[in-house]
């Protein structure tokens, strides 16, 4: 359903461009589950604004392609893709608190998305509304509908958002960070949801993480992403139980758990490259255990590990391939 | 130049702390906002004392007061035997100030970024006074040493540095006095995966050279873990479960360190136990037993009349709800 | 555990940190348009100013009865007033002192306005007091308060200046205070805080310089009104004493010859519209760069 094939961002800084986000191609089944993970600064949120064309257009350079449904989202005329955002491919964010307008009723913010794309009236698209919280298990849907935002605790903002976004049964959700502003406690609750809802509709949906846990428990497919390119795509299964990139190794080990004790963690040495600043071969090499010389002089490819597992780590593709 | 610590006796010792917040404008709307109620606890040297809890639980206000950045509203904190509180307790500050120091969540707030991080570093030296420009040069280039930064820093500015080299920087800067004793507000909260790790393990390692204590501040149950000696939980301003670390993990009592430890999403693929319902309560309408009573699984009748006290269930480990008062 | 790589920012330029953010921040400025063209304006102007002596005759209070009401020419480019004394040259040498005026008082205001900003961002109960009385200053106009000042004092340079400081210190209090304010809940003055440091140490320290963008902004734009007040003050008569000149005097004592000598007026007038734009400019252009909120996230 949707096919991102070869999509780098740049973005302008002062001393010119600096790309935040490098030849990163995957795809996603309709009603499938994706999870990107990256730290911070490794082009996780950019590749998925990117999808909705999102970046202020005068600062960002977009190549590449994006096909949804056989149309490039990126080659799309503005009106076009504005019909497409939030009626095929809706999102959310991090924060629900500046996602809403503080002096709309959620009821109207839910509303307009529906009077917007499928044109009901005041009347009807309230009364959609109240079903919409409902879906999203707000409870006493009916009176809520005439609440603001500060009325509403985090986890019930963010549920608002969810019903804006599913207003219109989108085939594809984005959820960037959609759960990192909660409690604990809430956060399991919207991962909950999310799941439920996607059976529901029947959407696909991707989400965007620097927490491997959250994303281990939601998607079937994981993408690692590091400085900007796309370093592991496997089941999820195999990410965690045997992650293959050295990276993404790394990362599993350094979360804390709270199952065993631990003396010390594993910490990866060093830390990421500055986009502006990254090294010439494999950017992770100078935190690498495995780096061999060859590693730091030439930019590894992504390639075929095993079917539907890819990495970009010559070092464990050598390794592996007597077997195969 | 450490005044000697007797390892038996708290350095720490905390009874019945509270905080009141007033709320809303004057008259109308007004109310109190009780953020910590009724806390005590003692912290030993050369322990971590991990104190866990959502968004307003109260653990940084706690932590606030601690180091004397928030008064008291009642209660009682005895640091390295003199009382904070009261109306001696400002002098009884002053006189153990250099021996507390606290850690901010944010690295980016916490550093002046007009100054160089030799004059971030050295600032509780400046506020001390007394020291030669060489033994405070030289004492900076021990402390970005200690904390895994080059010397060469000193004269850089903080926008130059990542999350996790300032977190080492605002570490530095909290040794500079040699303290005994550092509350670490979500030290680690702000930081990526792999700088976490850095930063804790960094943490740990300081404590076993230099025999700190610390008060860990976390919502992260996992990472709590990983620094603790004892924990204690924190639900809506009151510790509800106060234990040494592996009794909390192994086999926590309370329903809402339950909770919590079911709700962290752990990195393996498969299904688990449907979350616990509803969210913290506001404390300006705290309901009349128990705080966690609207959410709880397990709640009976008795818990929405009556507060549960903080009692002892097992040696060193203390829970506040009513299913063990028979116990 | 050890995390010895070089900030690369650091690595590329060899100059030292503080100059390093300088140069950033003097090329985003240079780069802006506003600013550049005001800076230019005014630096024209304060260099005539300087040089008045080698540009001019010299002798701004020099009486000439044959050349009175001269009429723009040649010889007295922007003409002669009644009493025959060179229009342009004391244009040059009234620049010398509206700027000062300007430049003074919006300095003095500055100094004013932050301590008492920092006082009342800092002692919370005396925030109320202070601001209250900010308050009923700022109630006044400006330009009535310096006349009581001024007309208290008696005219007299000094007197305009401080009359014109203590009109601006109200607003230079609130923006200083505003700032403040958001500067006081930071980390970094907690962590002070807790090391124990003291209210002067902190204030001075950590919240000041952390203000001085604001500050600075609004320091411009006083400095524009300050000359506009002093040719306002001026015209009431209370302005700087004749004969040494000011713009507003210059157009005060033109103002009987308006019709039959516009140019008495006009010169002067197009000065302080001139450096009135310029710092304006300049100002606008020091907000859009200083200000961290429009600043671009690098």
């Amino acid at each position: 359903m949707l096919q991102v094939e070869n999509l780098s961002v740049d973005f302008r800084v002062d001393s010119g461009w600096i790309r935040s986000v490098d030849e990163v191609s995957f795809a996603l089944d309709a009603q499938s589950t994706l999870g990107i993970v990256g730290e911070s600064g490794s082009g996780k949120s950019v590749t998925a604004l990117s999808i909705l064309r999102l970046h202020a257009r005068r600062n960002t350079r977009m190549t590449g392609r994006i096909v949804f449904d056989g149309e490039d989202l990126l080659a799309m005329p503005e009106r076009r893709l504005h019909e497409m955002r939030g009626r095929d491919i809706a999102m959310i964010f991090q924060d629900p608190m500046h996602s809403l307008n503080p002096v709309l009723t959620i009821g109207d913010q839910i509303g307009e998305t529906l009077r917007i794309h499928q044109g009901l009236n005041r009347a009807a698209a309230e009364k959609a509304a109240a079903g919409l919280l409902d879906m999203v298990r707000i409870p006493d849907a009916k009176r809520r509908v005439t609440d603001f935002p500060h009325q509403l605790s985090g986890g019930m903002r963010q549920r608002v958002m969810i019903a804006m976004a599913i207003a219109c049964r989108p085939r594809l959700l984005i959820a960037d960070e959609p759960t990192t502003a909660l409690d604990v406690t809430v956060q399991a609750q919207i991962l909950d949801l999310l799941r439920d809802l996607r059976e529901e509709i029947g959407m696909a949906v991707i989400l965007i993480s620097h927490d491997l846990g959250l994303v281990a428990e939601f998607a079937e497919r994981v993408l690692v992403m590091y400085a900007g390119e796309l370093v592991e795509d496997a089941p999820a299964r195999n990410i965690f139980e045997a992650p293959a990139h050295p990276y993404s190794e790394g990362l599993l080990k350094a979360i804390p758990s709270a199952d065993v004790d631990m003396h010390r963690l594993y910490a990866i040495p060093g830390r990421i490259p500055d986009p502006g600043d990254r090294p010439p071969g494999c950017n992770f090499a100078p935190r690498c255990a495995l780096a061999q010389p060859a590693c730091s002089a030439t930019p590894p490819a992504l390639d075929t590990l095993a079917p539907g597992h890819r990495i970009r780590c010559p070092v464990r593709l050598a390794a592996r391939e007597p077997a195969a | 130049m450490k005044d000697t610590t007797d390892p038996a006796v708290p350095i720490i010792r905390v009874r019945n702390l509270r905080r009141d917040f007033k709320v809303g404008a004057r008259g109308r709307g007004r109310g109190v906002l009780r953020a910590v109620n009724d806390a005590s606890f003692d912290v030993m040297p050369g322990e971590t004392l991990g104190v866990v809890g959502e968004s307003g639980s109260g653990k940084s206000t706690i932590g606030r007061m601690l180091v004397g950045l928030l008064p008291a509203s009642g209660g009682e904190i005895e640091l390295f035997g003199e009382t904070i509180t009261g109306p001696l307790g400002k002098r009884a500050l002053a006189r153990v100030r250099h021996r507390l120091q606290f850690v901010f969540q944010d690295p980016h707030a916490a550093m002046n970024p007009r100054m160089r991080i030799s004059d971030i570093i050295a600032e509780p030296i400046d506020i001390q006074g007394g020291w030669s420009r060489k033994a405070r040069a030289d004492r900076v280039s021990e402390l970005l040493d200690l904390v895994g930064l080059s010397a060469q820093f000193a004269d850089r500015f903080p926008h130059e540095f990542s999350g996790g080299q300032r977190q080492r920087i605002v570490i530095a800067r909290a040794l500079a006095l040699d303290p005994d004793f550092i509350v670490c507000d979500e030290a680690v909260a702000a930081l990526d995966v792999s700088m976490q790790a850095q930063v804790i393990n960094l943490l740990m390692d300081l404590q076993d050279r230099l025999g700190l204590s610390y008060l860990f501040i976390a919502h992260d149950l996992a990472v709590v873990r990983a620094v603790s000696t004892r924990i204690a939980v924190l639900y809506a301003g009151e510790i509800v479960e106060l234990s040494g670390k592996s009794a909390l993990y192994e086999d926590p009592r309370h329903p809402y360190t339950q909770a919590l430890l079911a709700a962290i999403p752990r990195p393996e693929v498969g299904v688990r136990k449907p979350p616990i319902r509803g969210e913290v309560p506001s404390m300006l309408n705290r309901p009349a037993g128990c705080a966690l009573c609207p959410r709880c699984p397990s709640a009976f009748d008795r818990c929405k009349t009556e507060a549960p006290a903080l009692r002892e269930v097992a040696p060193g480990h203390s829970v506040a709800c009513h299913l063990y008062d028979g116990a | 555990m050890t995390d010895a790589t070089v900030p690369p920012a650091a690595a590329r330029a060899p100059l030292s940190p503080g100059a390093a953010r300088r140069r950033i921040l003097m090329r985003r400025l240079w780069r802006h348009r506003s600013f550049r063209l005001g800076a230019v304006i005014l630096l024209v102007i304060v260099l005539m100013a300087l040089a008045a002596p080698l540009l001019s005759n010299g002798e701004p209070t020099k009486m000439n009865l044959r050349a009175r009401f001269a009429p723009p020419s040649a010889d007295f480019i922007f003409g002669a007033d009644n009493f025959g004394r060179d229009i342009f040259t004391r244009v040059l040498y009234g620049a010398r002192i509206s700027l000062w005026i300007g430049f003074a008082s919006a300095m003095l205001a500055a100094a004013g306005g932050a301590l008492v900003g920092l006082a009342s961002a800092w002692y919370r109960r005396l925030d109320g007091v202070i601001m209250r009385i900010m308050d009923a200053l700022l109630a006044f106009p400006a330009i009535l308060l310096a006349i009581g000042i001024n007309a208290a004092l008696g005219p007299q340079v000094s007197s305009v200046i401080i009359a014109l400081a203590a009109a601006y210190v109200p607003r230079m209090a609130r923006i200083v205070r505003a700032a403040a304010l958001v500067v006081r809940e930071l980390d970094y003055v907690d962590a002070a805080r807790v090391s124990g440091a003291s209210a002067g140490r902190i204030i001075f320290r950590h919240i000041l310089p952390n203000c001085l963008a604001p500050l600075i902004v609004s320091l411009t734009f006083v400095f524009a009104y300050a000359i506009l007040a002093e040719a306002a003050l001026s015209f009431l008569g209370i302005g700087p004493p004749p004969p040494q000149p000011s713009w507003g005097n210059i157009i005060a004592e033109g103002r009987d010859y308006s019709v039959e000598a516009w140019w008495i007026m006009l010169f002067p007038g197009l000065a302080i519209s001139l450096a009135a734009l310029g710092t304006n400019l300049l100002g606008d252009g020091l907000r859009d760069v200083l200000d961290p909120r429009l600043k671009i996230e690098a």
